[in-house]
């Protein structure tokens, strides 16, 4: 599995190399356009890992957990996971946050962790994308595009603890 | 939204602490956050100026395009109404292969103009059309293959096994993207019957 970026990234130089392509000067370019899209993130990031650490602080985090305790137990699902599972939706800057405050508590390999892992890699923040395509063009009647979108986010947080429990 | 849910969080954060006794912690809370906020900010920083910089040559090399033109027979069964030839069509396809690279960023210019091409031949200005429903919809599901950053996010947390859960990953977000492919689909058939 380990080998799956090296390969990609292989065959992407390798690809371009074929098709005489200006690789370095390609790299450098895009490289580039990452370092802004970073440097445009980095007050989202850090209002929110903020936000994150004092809700962590407070014993908020834990007192959420204590509260969704019955229900999670109920579906035998990980309790750490629901703060992170309920901001997933909404920001995914919150979610990388909190993503990160899962691995510093229990390790990236741990249950919740790799769970945890899974969720960030299979799931968008759906809300979010729902108002910005149609705040973008006006539109107020969405229909049912945000239930669907909400729903694939619950199968993604579903599957990501059967996948977690019977593939990994 | 997020400026509530922000609010709310560091309202609900002081409050909480009150209660709680952990007034001190919280205060310290405060500034640690900015300090892990920007250690955050620098693990991110090599993998995403890195993986920016392989899909620039992809896309420079044309192997963004092949992807399209892979994607395209697939993509005219989920928008039946557009024209193939089409800028709308054309800009889903870019954003989607710029999803299944990894690049949400570089997804996002083409998404916006998919919607702006979409909107000029919607009749009812106010209501979402059939494409512009799945459109979005898929744009809510994960399409990336290569979870890089999350590989190395985990790697930079002491991972012994940061890319072990790929395959769980590419399950998870398949299963996720057809049910909300399979739902709008068969909502969009039931609304127009009704």
């Amino acid at each position: 599995m380990e080998l799956i970026v090296p390969i990609s990234v292989g065959f992407i130089l390798l690809f371009g190399m074929i098709k005489k392509t200006k690789i370095f000067d390609a790299f450098i370019e895009g490289a580039i356009e990452g370092m802004h899209t970073l440097y445009m993130i980095i007050p989202t990031i850090t209002g929110l890992v903020v936000a994150v650490e004092m809700l962590q602080k407070s014993g908020a985090i834990d007192l959420v957990c204590k509260m969704a305790e019955p229900l999670a137990d109920f579906f035998n699902f990980p309790k750490e996971i629901v703060p992170m599972a309920v901001l997933r939706p909404v920001s995914g800057s919150g979610a990388t946050a909190l993503l990160t405050n899962i691995f510093e508590n229990y390790g990236p390999d741990s249950f919740p962790g790799q769970i945890a892992s899974v969720l960030a890699g299979s799931s968008e923040t759906t809300i979010y994308a729902v108002t910005m395509y149609f705040g973008s063009v006006g539109i107020t009647k969405t229909r049912h595009t945000l239930w669907v979108g909400l729903l694939a986010d619950l199968t993604a947080l579903v599957m990501s603890i059967v996948t977690v429990k019977f593939v990994l | 939204m997020i400026n509530y849910l922000w609010g709310i969080m560091v309202v609900f954060s002081i409050i909480c602490s009150i209660f709680t006794g952990n007034t001190q912690e919280l205060a310290s809370g405060l500034m640690n956050g900015a300090e892990k906020a920007v250690k955050l900010l620098i693990t991110l920083f090599g993998v995403m100026v890195f993986w920016s910089g392989i899909m620039k040559v992809a896309e420079k090399s044309g192997l963004t395009n092949l992807l399209v033109k892979l994607l395209s027979p697939l993509l005219k069964k989920l928008f039946p109404d557009l024209d193939r030839e089409s800028v709308a069509f054309q800009s889903i396809c870019m954003n989607i292969s710029a999803n299944l690279m990894g690049v949400g960023n570089a997804a996002t210019p083409f998404g916006l103009k998919a919607m702006k091409e979409m909107q000029r031949t919607n009749l009812r200005k106010d209501t979402a059309t059939d494409s512009m429903v799945v459109f979005v919809v898929m744009n809510t599901a994960s399409m990336q293959l290569i979870p890089a950053t999350l590989g190395y996010l985990r790697q930079s947390y002491g991972s012994s096994s940061p890319f072990s859960i790929i395959p769980c990953v590419i399950i998870s977000s398949a299963t996720a993207l057809s049910v909300a492919l399979v739902l709008s689909t068969t909502l969009n058939r039931v609304s127009k019957w009704s």
